[in-house]
This record gives structure tokens, C-alpha cells and sequence, in this order.
């Protein structure tokens, strides 16, 4: 997995790209846990990401909770299929922000 | 056209990867599997995910796991063996599909993909041995 941040105002964009497993899941929190803390609009884009498992899905969840915990959101752009497809799988369509 | 093909994988996070490899290149030998190839890679890594994070607690080890993926007669079956901490399969909870939490999510995509999933602890040369079956 490889990554990039973007910031504008009060929106931090974080580009994920790659496979997102278990191997990486502490590395993506690394990421975007610190953005949600600091109560920022965090967009993810998972445009460039080809694999995710529960693993991936667990960090989309506790990145909402953690969002909506401190009163911001976190919204996934352009979900790459096979991304929406293990969304749609795991039934959370209706609970993330997707976009 | 039959698959029979099994591979040997170090305890290791890292090596999930190389296990989606594996089983994304046995499958593809059947062109009748193509379209539900990622999501039979996907229980699979799911089922090793488990090994890894469960039977050694998250830990890597020299231990290896087995891969075994088989294709005949329209039954697709991939098994996973490791000597790791028996199974209870009793333990082994999906979530509730109401239930908004990151545990037991991949054991319900397992039980999502796959028709069968069977339990065996009857190996001498193996702890735990996982049977996954989806019939076309």
C-alpha cells in the first residue's frame, strides 16, 4: 500500500493505493486516525485500491465511528469496484459516507 | 479442466499477499472460475487471515500453513492446514449483519462465498484443518 495526504481548509484528502490487508491496516490508521483527531473532514479515495479485506473494511468502520464520535466525517471517493463490491458485501453501503 | 495444486506459506502477515498470489494463479487455469475469482481469493485470504491473526495471535512464525486448492467435477474446494492453536470451532461467531463492528467480518464473507465451510481437527500431521466448498 502506498498512500498521499492532501489538505485543503478543513478537508484532508488520503489517497490510498494498492492491496489493503492486514499487513497494512495499522499503517492506514496511522494515517487517517490522526486527521479525524485533529476534526478534520477526512476524504478517502480508494480510486487506486485493488484489494480490500475485512481488514481495510475494519479500518472504514472505526474511522467512521471515530469521525462521527468527535463530530466530523469521513466520506470514500471513487471506490474502486472490487472496493464496493466487499462494501456491499459486508452490507455497510447505507452506514459509510460513500460518495 | 481440474486443479490441483498446494503450496507451503511462512506464519506471517506479509505473506498474505503471496497467498492471494497463489490462489488468484491456481484459479485461473479454470476459465469457468473467472467470474468468481476475487471473491474465492477473498475467502481464502479471509480463512488465512484467520490462521495468522487467531491460532498465533497476530504473531509471525517459522511455522507453515498449507494451501490446497482443488478444482474437479464442479466442485471448487481450497483447504488450509496449520499448526497453530486448535480451533474451537463453536467459537467461530459471524458478525450479526445489524451489528456495526470490524470482528468476525471475515468469517462472514467466508460464509458468504463459500457453500461449505468444514472444520477438522483429525490430522496427526496438523492442528487445525479448514475445508472451504463452493459447487458450480
Amino acid at each position: 500500500m502506498s498512500y498521499k495526504v492532501t489538505e485543503e481548509s478543513n478537508i484532508a484528502t488520503v489517497h490510498l493505493d494498492g492491496e489493503i490487508d492486514m499487513d497494512v491496516t495499522e499503517k492506514a490508521k496511522e494515517i487517517i486516525m490522526p486527521l479525524i483527531e485533529a476534526k478534520k473532514e477526512v476524504h478517502i479515495n480508494l480510486k487506486e485500491v485493488q484489494y480490500m479485506d475485512s481488514s481495510g473494511i475494519s479500518v472504514l468502520i472505526e474511522s467512521h465511528q471515530k469521525a462521527s464520535e468527535l463530530g466530523t466525517k469521513v466520506i470514500l471517493k471513487e471506490i474502486s469496484k472490487s472496493v464496493l463490491k466487499v462494501i456491499m458485501m459486508a452490507k455497510l453501503e447505507q452506514i459509510l459516507n460513500l460518495d | 479442466m481440474i486443479i490441483d495444486q498446494h503450496k507451503d506459506f511462512e506464519i506471517n502477515s506479509a505473506n498474505l499477499k503471496l497467498i492471494r498470489a497463489f490462489a488468484r494463479e491456481a484459479i485461473s487455469a479454470a476459465p469457468e472460475l473467472e467470474s468468481t475469482k476475487d471473491d474465492l481469493v477473498l475467502a481464502l485470504a479471509e480463512a488465512a487471515q484467520n490462521v495468522v491473526k487467531h491460532a498465533y495471535n497476530g504473531n509471525a512464525s517459522t511455522d507453515k500453513m498449507r494451501v490446497h486448492i482443488k478444482y474437479d467435477n464442479k466442485v471448487f474446494t481450497m483447504e488450509l492446514y496449520d499448526k497453530g492453536t486448535p480451533v474451537v470451532p463453536a467459537n467461530i461467531k459471524p458478525r450479526k449483519l445489524d451489528d456495526i463492528k470490524a470482528g468476525g467480518l471475515g468469517t462472514f464473507f467466508i460464509g458468504q462465498i463459500m457453500d461449505e465451510v468444514i472444520f477438522k481437527t483429525n490430522r496427526e500431521d496438523w492442528v487445525n484443518h479448514l475445508i472451504l466448498i463452493k459447487k458450480y
